[in-house]
């Protein structure tokens, strides 16, 4: 029931108000904070209006963290996520929907179960896989035996080793798989109409064919949606980049950002910290601000 | 121009039987009605004909091609659906080019075969529309141009009509006849619109239940129709059916309260038959005529050109249909009269045909 009186009106507006001013006060103080010097930016209580430094603390923050080629390394590795996710998860949820095989159900069950083994969790073994993605294998080839007979036949020692440590493959593999995705395809590709599916084989379209022409067109804003959400995600992940890229050279800004934080002892510097956070938050918002027409209908609408 | 055969054809859901054997031919360039109740099979059937739905025993046959184990796209069928299954991101012009396209038809004439398929079916102006813009009727019309272009050996319909308006109906049922005297493609239409078989038929088949009921040219099937199942199903309003029981003198009805005096029915005295009789063939007459059935009239229905009367026959509906302007008054009594040669016989225990009298219209070639 939508009631419409000015009492409630003003009630909704003021509500919503007061919500937007909870989101956006932080950013407005950071904002605030990255324009002040050092002096103003550790006054206490710190001043509401802003300062006239800002564009210097950007250039400082900029250069100090070299935050040019960590933007970049995140960008590689934000995309390379949200687009291999993307493209798994329309192929997991494809197969899933429409071809009939033993084990459909388990496997999609499979995939529905790692929504509660996040990276955090299994984070150790993750790291001993990418250390050396051979690694399994090998271990199966000593425990069958199978190397010790290579060795004594061929008189070569066995040792498979493919390591992934800084690296964008390595950065980016482990986060590529979703349940989400898949489940959001699932959804998606469970309301297209049989019809459309049979009026392709008609036509002569085969399994692929329809795929490539027929289902992803029509699921773009799912895609869009998908690649938005993800994008944010993996822009925003700190363990996994901070674990296994020892690398400056593969350095994610995220990462780098607490360069810029003040060690004990160091000038207390929070202008500049705050203008790096400015600068790494930044690309996200393009994203979202570009998708989010698509991003919007993606989410609620079924388009017919 | 394709003929088809079938042969014992039947289809299984998991372990319930849908379909349970079927034998019918189609000739080439023939146009066939399957008519039937929701449910009876016919759909499936089509599709089992399209390739769309596996045949769980028997064969189908194309131009004398057996074709179980051919996909869809290799039997040379085209289907217009009933929900047309336009692809929601394509112009009209891309709908209808698509299955070329997959063909690998290059794109200067697949230009010019959506061209001449478009001026037939006048959408040469909406060639640039998305389906959502159009009307249903012109969405049906691209879902049949979606058909032509492939120049298919078989056109297969799926109750295409059923989701336009009357009038869009009546439009479109008279494009499909025209359609199908030009490109005389053998044509499998599928409805449970019973106007729409009758005038669109070379040839109906009628179903139940999975089984076919009677093939014949719709004028054979309405006017000897071969189960009790389709007396009633085919005809609007509906044949009347009367259970009775076969006397020494004619037949006693509704439980010996009514007698009928009939010849010659050749019958068993004490058979039990079910008489049934269109409302077309029954005259009212002033109560007390003799060998009237008196009856009370309930209803009347307005129809214009006509008027369906509804009468209670000691408890039985009974309908009649005429063009006279009579208008009894409800509650009133009525008599009914119809001929000897307009009551249809079936047998109350099978719902098969009992032939009692003369055919009077040649036997149907089956």
């Amino acid at each position: 029931m939508v009631e419409r009186t000015p009492i409630l009106n003003f009630l909704t507006h003021l509500i919503l108000f007061v919500g937007f001013v909870f989101c956006v006060a932080p950013f407005a103080i950071v904002a605030i904070a990255a324009s002040h010097n050092l002096k103003d930016v550790n006054d206490v209580p710190m001043s509401l209006l802003p300062g006239s430094d800002f564009w210097v603390n950007i250039k400082t923050a900029w250069t100090t963290a070299d935050l040019g080629p960590k933007l970049l390394n995140s960008f590689i590795m934000a995309f390379g996520v949200a687009a291999g996710k993307v493209i798994i998860s329309a192929l997991t949820a494809f197969s899933i929907v429409y071809f009939r095989y033993p084990g459909r159900m388990l496997i999609f069950w499979l995939i529905f179960i790692t929504l509660m083994l996040p990276l955090e969790v299994r984070i150790v073994p993750t790291y001993a896989v990418v250390a050396n993605v051979l690694e399994p294998y090998q271990a199966i080839m000593d425990l069958t035996g199978l190397s010790w007979l290579i060795e004594k036949l061929s008189g070569m020692q066995v040792s498979l080793s493919l390591g992934l440590l800084n690296s964008y493959s390595g950065l980016i593999l482990p986060l590529v798989a979703t349940a989400t995705g898949t489940f959001l395809y699932r959804q998606f590709f469970l309301t297209v109409p049989d019809e459309l599916t049979e009026a392709a084989r008609m036509d002569g379209a085969g399994a692929m064919r329809f795929f490539v022409d027929i289902l992803l067109p029509l699921s773009r804003n799912n895609m869009a949606a998908l690649g938005t959400i993800m994008f944010l995600w993996a822009w925003n992940q700190y363990l996994w980049p901070l674990l296994i890229t020892t690398d400056q050279s593969h350095a994610m800004a995220v990462t780098e950002l607490k360069q810029l934080i003040p060690n004990v002892g160091g000038a207390p510097e929070w202008h500049i910290a705050m203008a790096g956070t400015l600068i790494v938050m930044l690309p996200p918002l393009i994203v979202v601000v570009l998708m989010q027409r698509w991003f919007v209908r993606g989410l609620i609408a079924t388009e017919k | 121009m394709a003929s088809i055969t079938i042969r014992g054809v039947k289809k299984n859901y998991a372990k319930t039987p849908v379909v349970h054997g079927v034998d019918l031919d189609f000739a080439s360039g023939e146009f066939v009605v399957i008519l039937g109740p929701s449910g009876c099979g016919k759909s499936t059937l089509l599709r089992m004909i399209a390739g769309l739905e596996e045949i769980s025993d028997g064969t189908i046959a194309i131009d004398g091609v057996v074709v179980n184990k051919l996909e869809p796209r290799e039997r040379g069928c085209a289907m217009v659906f009933q929900n047309y299954a336009l692809y929601p991101h394509m112009s009209v012009a891309q709908n209808i080019g698509y299955s070329l396209k997959v063909a690998g038809v290059p794109s200067a004439e697949r230009a010019q075969r959506i061209q001449a398929v478009a001026r037939v079916l006048e959408l040469e102006h909406l060639l640039d529309r998305k389906p959502m813009a159009l009307s249903g009727g012109q969405r049906q019309r691209v879902a049949m141009g979606r058909a032509m272009i492939r120049e298919p050996k078989v056109f297969l319909f799926d109750e295409p009509l059923s989701n336009l308006d009357a009038k869009l109906r009546v439009q479109m049922r008279s494009e499909i006849r025209k359609l199908h005297r030009r490109l005389s493609a053998t044509s499998v239409f599928v409805t449970h619109d019973q106007v729409e078989a009758m005038t669109l038929a070379d040839r109906l088949v009628v179903m139940n239940g999975g089984r076919v009921e009677q093939v014949g040219t719709p004028a054979e099937v309405y006017s000897r129709p071969a189960s009790r199942f389709v007396a009633t199903f085919v005809g609007a309003p509906a044949m009347n059916m009367l259970e009775g029981t076969v006397t020494l003198d004619g037949l006693s009805l509704l439980g010996d309260s009514r007698k009928l005096n009939v010849s010659r029915t050749g019958l068993a005295v004490g058979a039990k038959v079910a008489v049934g009789i269109r409302p077309e063939a029954v005259r009212m007459v002033a109560p007390g005529t003799a060998g009237a059935l008196a009856a009370t009239v309930d209803l009347i229905e307005e129809l214009g050109a006509g008027r369906v009367v509804y009468v209670d026959l000691d408890g039985a509906p009974f309908s009649i249909a005429t063009s006279e302007t009579v208008h009894p008054e409800p509650g009133s009594t009525v008599g009914l009269q119809f001929a000897e040669q307009d009551l249809h016989f079936f047998s109350a225990e099978t719902g098969g045909r009992l032939d009692v009298f003369k055919a009077s219209v040649p036997e149907p070639a089956l």
